[in-house]
């Protein structure tokens, strides 16, 4: 009854391969694209910018990129972190080195970095396999992570061993830096993974995301009807990479403004990893409902006892967010293994049979 | 040349020129080799019988020594706070198998990780929560374990071996044995290599998969709690230790994650090899801390000959 799709007939295949087979997901993204764009920026602070609303949209681009490699194409990776801060460290030498260079530019180039990086660290997967290949990504992202450290190159032999956005304009709005401001800021972000979406969508659902698909569902099989499996799967780490590296710049220079080589250590991989699981594998959508769940819980957490009134110090809410949060993936793997993903797919099937129950 | 010389002579005329330090060097790498056997230990055991790959074997060495420490400062004496340590430790598998295991049989592989890593947080947030994310010391006295150390000189040199280490190494030793013996002769020990062959065949013969669990994963925390000991021993007890798990996933990669042996024969050539290349080619060549990946590459390395580690089974696979 809400969701209509009674008389939407498909009379060829292109309709049915279609972006939006039915209009009510069209009109839905419609409305939430409309959100984004237009009643967020109106209405929301600049607490609300920095702490929820751009976080969110980083994570599920990064949970994106690491969800093509894992969802998708079947080939773990708990490395997420050291290739989000390869493009980071990339998007920092390119813009010291050509001040001039357009910012747009500068992340795009960076995303290149990564995913050479991210291909050569892909490369043991045509051997390994498993939670064997877990070491190929693990070994990534202590050998990156160290390397930020000790390569003062990287980081311009600064002091503090740490990277300084500096000030960049775009069309004359200034977007990274400190004085950027944080509407600036979101609607960069937004419109990056907007168009990121659009691109993974489309390449999960063409020829090559059937092609991850058969590997990651048997790889001996694709081999046997005649995919490429080496081609698959650096096409797969490549362009996760480059997704993840994109993530990892858009990190430091649109939200962080500064970074040291330990933020990207393992606790970032995992939380994208945890994003991406609780959100869904292989899919699209569920990176982003996934990245809202985990960016809002610990504001959430630390707000909801101050609003009722229960005396809580921020020690003590640092250690409950953490229980909380493992708790909610092991709830959330008993409860629907598949993901945030798998809820709003059953509850769209809900939607469009009710009243009846079948 | 000069570059080839510093990578390929320079490291062995030092090794060569200071013999006492290269034994302290090798003595230090083979007490880490011997924590991180320990540690790969408890994940095999894991990981033969239920086909999981424990991520929170890490945290439950943290957990068991923090535990022991805790119940000690409250006032226990070590010979009640051990048991009870272990007690605690029964309740945690027990626990983790009704609540977390038993909703979740047949998933995935990759589904039953992360829930091991759920377990991990929520173990952190858990033990901060009762006791606190400072640093504690371990009660080494209490548990008589000495804490002198003998002197040797070799080679008119001068090494000094410290008892708590050699303790450490020799419980190791014994703890390893009595597994073995355990795992190959006892009735439950054959129940969980049954287990580990075929889930099923096992079921049909009467064995049962919720108890054999319940108890691989008390023995897991036995181990976890002995490596806790001999660990916190050395460093002093806090969430810090976390960071050992990483260092024995790359044990069990090398050793194959099915061997008993692999992982204590992983864990030793890691433990020795990391500290000789930190020592002689890390620190004076690429500016130290090199032990933070050497594990991992050497692993790496093995598994591209290997693919499935070195004592590990023969992946078999069927289309």
């Amino acid at each position: 009854m809400f969701y209509p799709t009674a008389g939407q007939f498909k009379t060829s295949y292109q309709a049915d391969y279609a972006l939006f087979p039915v209009r009510q997901d069209a009109f839905l993204l419609g409305v939430i694209a409309l959100f984004a764009f237009v009643v967020f920026p109106l209405t929301a602070s600049e607490f609300t910018f920095r702490a929820l609303l751009t976080p969110v949209l980083i994570y599920s681009l990064a949970a994106l990129g690491l969800n093509i490699l894992t969802g998708y194409a079947g080939q773990l990776s708990l490395g997420t972190g050291a290739f989000m801060g390869v493009g980071a460290y990339a998007c920092y030498k390119l813009v010291s080195i050509f001040p001039e260079m357009n910012i747009v530019v500068a992340i795009a180039l960076s995303g290149f970095f990564s995913a050479t990086i991210g291909v050569i660290f892909g490369l043991p997967s045509l051997r390994i396999k498993g939670f064997y290949l877990a070491i190929a990504t693990l070994a990534a992202q202590f050998f990156l992570v160290w390397l930020f450290q000790k390569w003062g190159w990287l980081y311009n032999y600064n002091a503090s061993g740490a990277i300084q956005v500096p000030n960049i304009a775009l069309f004359g709005v200034t977007v990274a830096g400190p004085r950027a401001t944080a509407i600036a800021q979101y609607y960069f972000v937004l419109c990056t993974v907007c168009v990121i979406t659009v691109f993974a969508i489309n390449i999960t659902r063409g020829r090559i995301g059937r092609m991850w698909k058969a590997v990651r569902d048997m790889d001996i099989a694709a081999e046997l009807v005649g995919i490429n499996l080496m081609r698959a799967k650096l096409m797969a780490f490549f362009v996760s990479s480059y997704i993840v590296g994109i993530a990892g710049a858009l990190f430091v220079f649109l939200w962080r403004g500064a970074a040291e080589a330990n933020l990207f250590d393992i606790p970032l991989s995992f939380r994208v990893l945890f994003i991406a699981i609780i959100g869904g594998l292989g899919s699209v959508l569920g990176n982003y409902l996934g990245a809202i769940l985990i960016v809002a819980l610990p504001v959430i957490i630390s707000t909801v006892p101050k609003a009722l009134g229960l005396p809580i110090d921020a020690a003590t809410a640092e250690h409950l967010n953490v229980m909380i949060i493992g708790a909610l993936i092991i709830t959330f793997l008993i409860v629907e293994p598949h993901g945030l993903a798998r809820f709003w797919a059953i509850i769209r099937e809900k939607l469009i049979l009710w009243p009846f129950p079948h | 040349m000069e570059f080839l010389d510093n990578i390929l002579v320079k490291p062995f005329a030092d090794m060569a020129a200071a013999p006492d330090f290269l034994l302290q060097v090798l003595w230090e790498g083979l007490v880490g080799g011997v924590l991180y056997a320990l540690i790969a230990l408890g994940f095999v055991l894991i990981y033969k019988s239920s086909r999981i790959f424990n991520f929170a074997q890490g945290i439950m060495v943290v957990f068991a020594a923090l535990t022991l420490v805790g119940l000690h400062e409250k006032g226990l004496p070590a010979f009640i706070a051990l048991p009870l340590t272990l007690v605690v430790m029964l309740v945690l598998a027990i626990t983790i198998e009704r609540v977390v295991l038993r909703p979740l049989v047949n998933q995935p592989d990759i589904i039953l990780f992360m829930a091991t890593i759920g377990i991990t947080l929520f173990l952190i947030g858990f033990g901060e929560l009762i006791f606190g994310g400072e640093n504690k010391v371990m009660i080494t006295k209490e548990l008589m374990i000495p804490t002198d150390s003998f002197v040797f000189e070799p080679f008119g040199g001068f090494v000094s071996i410290e008892q708590k280490d050699l303790t450490a190494v020799i419980g190791a030793m014994l703890l390893v044995a009595g597994l073995l013996v355990f795992l190959n002769k006892s009735k439950i020990g054959r129940a969980i290599r049954a287990l580990g062959d075929d889930h099923q065949a096992a079921l049909s013969v009467g064995i049962s998969l919720s108890t054999i669990w319940v108890i691989v994963w008390f023995i897991a925390g036995v181990i976890a709690l002995a490596t806790g000991i001999v660990w916190g021993a050395r460093a002093g007890v806090s969430f810090a230790l976390e960071v050992i798990a990483f260092k024995a996933l790359p044990v069990l990669m090398l050793g194959g994650l099915e061997s008993v042996m692999g992982a204590i024969i992983g864990g030793l050539a890691i433990g020795i090899l990391e500290k000789v290349f930190e020592i002689y080619w890390g620190q004076p060549l690429l500016g130290g801390n090199t032990e933070a990946w050497f594990a991992y590459m050497l692993a790496l390395l093995v598994l591209l000959f290997r693919p499935q580690g070195l004592f590990g089974e023969k992946i078999i696979e069927r289309v």
